[in-house]
């Protein structure tokens, strides 16, 4: 299958749009009405074929629009990429990962050719044709964590595994729903978790690391997470926060359809051969609220999750000021008929 | 004056114990402001530890007093430095000289405690060999998450950026590699609107 890739982008005039197929496979993360965290992992073994579960790392049509944005947060911020000195095998671990996995699934559009340690990588869709030596630094134009992140959707931390805890030692990090890199490398689990409220004492951090911890090479797994965004804006950042938290307050019922999106992270955690670190992508999908619900099954579940939705957590998510006007407009799109279980359209 | 209670918080926000007096040859103790009575309680409890110890201390706002009195105490080297970014080479240099089994005590506000166990921990010494105990003034160190800049002993939330001037509040996240607390704009919502500072824990 051959991608179009969108030329859109994701702040100014906001010109990201879905097509009508990555409306269908949206990564619509609730499967029943309701929402609280839990412990929500699998195994990432594939999934349906043209759901963004099926490759190990999903390439679509907001691919070329998403590499561009990056280039420009990290332009102005060089501080989202970071990687602690003893993280750079980790980084060839996962420059590894990607390249053999995207030439693999994506033949059409990636390939990876490799004698000895001399490789050959080319990106079509980037135009990105490069010969290098692996392991060699100096052989790359930037650290071997940098350059493949550059060519790959969603935000990655790689966590360095000791003493029965993980470390958040290296990442790029410029699509996230409000947390800092900067602020949090260095931290352990349940440090960068801190902020979370109900989950600590919900026991879910303790499980969630055991878990991790275990996660075998060859054997990745995956949870969602979500959160809601005014306007399409993937570079949610706190470091920009004093300049897009006052988009928050544009809504009106008129626009609302059409700014707000939510926001669906597909995190996925691998184990890398070399270091024994686990390296977490994070892949943001964005929807607006009008395409949401344009699934039948999507708008009636989503609007008796934002309306249930415990306090806390609309305030953590940041939509707490807004949730009134976001349940008015659902509530057009519920017409009280029960919904099938799992998170497919019927 | 008694040890302030810190209200529970969370995971990410350091905890501070009482110094104990700990066996060893060798002690390095760094203080500031009122971290200089603790020390003083520490030489009470174990009267031969100050001979064998390296007293760096800050007075910040607390006058001559106590420099006196940790003189009194005879350790085998005391500094008194006019302030802890003055005091980091000597630190390091101290740090870099360390014998196997150096038990090191931080005790005074967040901020030198914090800089001062990264300054320990990037020398080796391991995190068993290190004690802390607040004393003293409830500032914070507090990294504004914009601009990237550190402002100092901030008493009050919420607060001005030293370097870029935004309003920040106060946040509990904390980051040992900065040793500093998360300053984020209160006003970005609703600019402009900036409520009236209050003090820390008041
Ligand atoms: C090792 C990989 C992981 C990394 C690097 C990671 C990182 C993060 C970060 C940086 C935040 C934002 C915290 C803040 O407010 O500053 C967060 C939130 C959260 N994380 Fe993780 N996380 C990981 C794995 C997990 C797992 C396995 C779970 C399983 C339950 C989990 C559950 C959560 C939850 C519930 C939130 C709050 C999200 C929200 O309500 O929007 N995390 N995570």
């Amino acid at each position: 299958m051959t991608i179009q890739f969108n030329d859109e982008t994701f702040r100014d005039d906001y010109s990201f749009h879905n097509s009508d197929r990555a409306i269908q496979r949206f990564p619509f993360p609730f499967h029943e009405d309701s929402y609280m965290y839990s412990v929500n992992m699998e195994r990432h073994k594939g999934g349906p074929e043209g759901s963004v579960y099926e490759m190990r790392f999903d390439v679509d049509e907001h691919y070329l629009a998403e590499m561009k944005d990056r280039a420009m947060v990290l332009a102005e911020d060089p501080l989202r990429c970071q990687s602690l000195p003893h993280m750079t095998l980790a980084g060839w671990d996962l420059l590894e990962l990607i390249m053999v996995s995207k030439s693999e699934d994506y033949p059409d559009l990636f390939e990876l050719h490799r004698e000895g340690s001399n490789w050959r990588w080319i990106n079509r869709p980037m135009g990105i044709d490069q010969s290098f030596v692996f392991m060699d630094e100096a052989s790359l134009p930037y650290g071997p964590m940098e350059y493949i992140t550059r060519q790959a959707q969603g935000d990655f931390c790689i966590l360095d595994q000791r003493d029965d805890n993980l470390w958040m030692d290296a990442g790029m990090v410029t699509t996230q729903a409000d947390w800092s890199l900067d602020f949090d490398i260095g931290m352990n689990f349940f440090e960068w978790h801190a902020p979370v409220p109900k989950a600590h004492e919900m026991g879910i951090f303790v499980r969630a690391l055991k878990f991790l911890l275990n996660i075998q090479q060859g054997s990745p797994a995956r949870r969602l997470n979500w959160t809601l965004t005014v306007n399409p804006l993937l570079d949610t950042s706190p470091e920009n926060y004093h300049k897009w938290g006052v988009q928050k307050t544009t809504l009106t019922p008129e626009n609302l359809g059409r700014k707000q999106h939510l926001r669906v992270e597909l995190q996925t955690f691998f184990r890398l051969p070399r270091s024994n670190a686990l390296v977490f992508p994070i892949r943001c999908y964005l929807i607006a609220f009008e395409d949401l619900v344009s699934v039948p099954k999507w708008g009636r579940r989503l609007h008796r999750v934002l309306r249930d939705i415990p306090d806390e957590l609309a305030t953590y998510k940041g939509f707490i000021d807004n949730r009134p006007m976001l349940v008015d407009y659902l509530s057009q799109y519920d017409d009280g008929a029960e919904t099938s279980p799992g998170v497919w359209p019927d | 004056m008694p040890n302030f209670e810190f209200p529970a918080s969370i995971k990410s926000r350091p905890v501070y114990g009482r110094l104990e007096p700990r066996k060893g040859k060798f002690h390095l103790m760094i203080a500031d402001g009122e971290g200089a009575e603790a020390l003083i309680e520490l030489a009470a409890a174990d009267g031969a530890l100050m001979a064998k110890s390296h007293i760096i201390y800050i007075p910040r706002d607390t006058g001559a007093g106590f420099a006196e009195k940790l003189t009194a105490l005879g350790p085998a080297q005391l500094y008194i430095g006019p302030s802890y970014p003055a005091a980091v080479p000597r630190l390091r240099r101290v740090l870099a000289d360390a014998h196997m089994g150096l038990q090191v005590y931080l005790t005074g506000t967040e901020g030198l405690m914090g800089q001062a166990m990264n300054e320990a921990m990037a020398a080796g010494i391991p995190h068993s060999a290190i004690q802390t105990e607040h004393r003293g003034s409830l500032a914070r160190r507090m990294q504004c998450v914009h601009c990237k800049g550190i402002t100092e002993d901030v008493m009050t939330d919420p607060f001005v950026c030293s370097h870029c001037g935004l309003h920040l509040f106060v946040r509990d996240h904390y980051s040992r590699r900065l040793a500093a607390f998360q300053g984020v704009r209160v006003d970005a919502e609703d600019p402009g609107n900036i409520p009236d500072p209050v003090e820390l824990y008041s």
